[in-house]
């Protein structure tokens, strides 16, 4: 049934059917049975609802599973990006709080650290070889460490008006994070898919030494990769202060690197690299924070709450899996 | 040569325990400044949870600073909010022969039993009253499995036994971050108002999580501490703050400045004088009436 589903599916989305299924049947599930899930109302100009909650709290994962999926996509990986987060959060808040400069100095100060922060990363995995699980574990133990320095192991509390708009201003109705997502969304898809970006980085996944010898520099496009990865991690991590209007060096981003490459994965980008979905680690976002909300909202007693996440997402694997597929469709053929 | 190990075990506070380590004779310290002073320098170890809030922060600053002042020689060490990081940290505290340990437990299983239960009693109390011993809470739970949240819980079911209208409709856990304190009460608010239920209060097991829910409340639209009741542990200044805005309607404190009473406790069994079991530095609780006047010397 799928397989006839998918055909009558434009050819561009019948990668996303998975995931998009498994999306929809979460909403569709908490549609009928969750209280209060479904409804939207007009609050003060803006959509107000759980489904708009849901938005909001997943452009966090969905801005930096863009950078994570180009990351995966070379067969690399991005553990620091949670550190990064907090590094972002922390400079963010002292430079407007305790140095005082203009918000939109603080802002691109902020994210053109964060633009160093993963090219230092990018340089450890493209001009130094080293393995992209341990390059990056550095930067996310020490990355967190610095985010706390900079803090002075204190929540640094943020009074301005600018800097809240970020996460909890509105644009056309929606919460504002919701247009930095489909911007960055745009200009990852102009600059992978508008150009020979994408192919060159799908190259280098799949096979370095084949990609180099086509001409393809490997160290660049690794560089690229971790390098935006960065910088969408510090827009996230400005988001995230912005959002509860502090900055807190010990619990922002913590274990968002794993949301993110579950998302990425669920998303269909294999970790092995050579091939990438941009929409997919979106709707994999998506699926993330549908579910935590989810649980929330139905009162999963806290003991249960992971277990549940992990069933959910193992049936959601598993649902992806082909050879599970053919599995199945063989044993009913030969039944 | 031999160290005699003293477990004294106090809990100080609902947060502290003290093991004296005490050794026959002052070359078995070798950790002892000595300098040919009479008074040796008493080397101690403090194993410290993590820096998950602020409260922690201020705990630890507490102590640091007690040391300094007193001139010990304290050994820090962190534990990453693990109970195995703790325990190797006391083994090597106890490698390194100091005269004394200052523990922070991670988890409550294993180490003394603390005084957070107290504390959830006196929020519960606090509460039924306020909303004249009927009305709707919902809960904002600490780290699943951490003592401060197992107990904080107890504490407030105990207290809300004698208040049967008194209902906890909804309890999550925040994680006793801001961030998810917000998360949580975004969903409770939209569930509440789908299913026609009203929320009457927040009982938050620490303050940043009530001030994250208080962020979520006015976000929705209504009024934290009028539509809503807010309180919470811990008395962290930011709460104040709140207070005195009028976001917050109540704190319950316990108190992080441990250092001097450690330290006491450290130099009473270090020259052999009775210690009680245990020492509990008193929590108080803080209306919006009083934030006033306390904020001023709040040091965290």
């Amino acid at each position: 049934m799928s397989e006839r589903l998918s055909t009558l599916m434009p050819a561009r989305l019948r990668p996303l059917i998975w995931p998009l299924i498994a999306l929809a049947a979460l909403l569709l599930f908490n549609g009928l049975f969750t209280e209060g899930f479904a409804r939207i109302t007009i609050k003060d100009g803006h959509v107000y609802g759980s489904l708009v909650d849901i938005l909001k709290l997943s452009s966090r994962v969905m801005l930096v599973s863009l950078g994570m999926t180009l990351v995966i996509a070379t067969a690399g990986v991005d553990l620091s990006v949670g550190a990064v987060v907090a590094i972002a959060g922390s400079v963010a808040a002292k430079l407007i709080v305790q140095q005082q400069i203009g918000l939109p100095m603080a802002l691109a100060a902020t994210s053109g650290l964060c633009l160093v922060l993963g090219a230092w990363n990018g340089t450890l995995v493209g001009w130094l070889g080293v393995q992209p699980i341990v390059a990056t574990l550095i930067l996310m133990v020490a990355g967190r460490g610095i985010a706390q320095l900079l803090a002075g192991g204190q929540i640094i509390t943020v009074e301005s008006s600018g800097f809240s708009f970020i996460a909890g201003g509105h644009f056309l109705g929606l919460p504002f994070p919701v247009t930095m997502v489909a911007l960055m969304l745009l200009l990852t898809v102009a600059l992978t898919r508008g150009t020979a970006l994408g192919l060159f980085i799908e190259a280098v996944g799949n096979n370095e030494t084949a990609a180099l010898f086509a001409g393809v520099n490997p160290r660049a496009v690794k560089m690229f990769a971790y390098a935006f990865t960065g910088l969408c991690s510090g827009m996230a991590g400005i988001i995230e202060a912005s959002d509860i209007k502090a900055a807190d060096a010990n619990n922002a981003g913590l274990y968002l690197e794993l949301d993110v490459i579950l998302a990425v994965v669920i998303g269909g980008t294999p970790l092995n690299g050579g091939r990438f979905d941009l929409a997919g680690s979106l709707v994999g976002a998506l699926i993330i924070q549908t579910l935590t909300t989810t649980i929330k909202m139905r009162g999963v007693p806290v003991e249960y709450t992971l277990v549940v996440k992990a069933v959910v997402v193992l049936v959601i694997c598993l649902a992806q899996s082909p050879e599970l597929r053919k599995l199945l469709l063989q044993r009913r053929a030969s039944a | 040569m031999r160290n005699k190990i003293l477990t004294v075990a106090a809990a100080l506070t609902g947060a502290l325990c003290l093991t004296a380590v005490r050794s026959d004779s002052a070359e078995a310290a070798g950790t002892t400044g000595g300098k040919g002073s009479d008074r040796k320098t008493i080397t101690v170890g403090f194993s410290q949870i993590g820096a998950e809030s602020g409260w922690r922060t201020a705990e630890t600053k507490s102590i640091r600073s007690e040391a300094a002042r007193r001139g010990v020689n304290l050994k820090f060490s962190d534990a990453q909010q693990k109970q195995e990081n703790q325990i190797k940290a006391l083994g090597a505290f106890i490698a390194q022969k100091v005269d004394a340990i200052i523990l922070a437990p991670v988890v409550e299983a294993g180490w003394e039993p603390m005084d957070f239960v107290a504390e959830g009693k006196m929020a519960g109390e606090w509460l039924a009253g306020k909303l004249n011993g009927k009305g709707n809470v919902v809960e904002l739970q600490g780290t699943p499995g951490a003592a401060p949240a197992l107990d904080r819980k107890k504490g407030f079911e105990e207290a809300l036994k004698n208040h049967p209208a008194v209902r906890i409709i909804k309890s999550q856990t925040g994680e006793f971050t801001r961030a998810k304190g917000k998360e949580v009460m975004e969903a409770f608010l939209k569930g509440a108002q789908g299913g026609g239920t009203k929320i009457n209060a927040v009982y938050a097991h620490n303050d940043d999580m009530a001030l994250g829910a208080i962020q979520a409340i006015e976000e929705a639209g209504l009024k934290p501490g009028t539509d809503i009741i807010v309180v919470s542990i811990d008395g962290i200044k930011p709460a104040f703050e709140a207070m005195l805005a009028g976001k917050l309607n109540c704190t319950v404190e316990c108190n992080p400045l441990l250092g001097p009473a450690a330290f006491d406790a450290v130099e009473a069994v270090l020259a052999g004088r009775p210690l009680p079991k245990k020492s509990v530095v008193r929590d108080r609780i803080f209306e919006q009436s009083v934030a006033k006047e306390v904020i001023g010397s709040r040091e965290y």
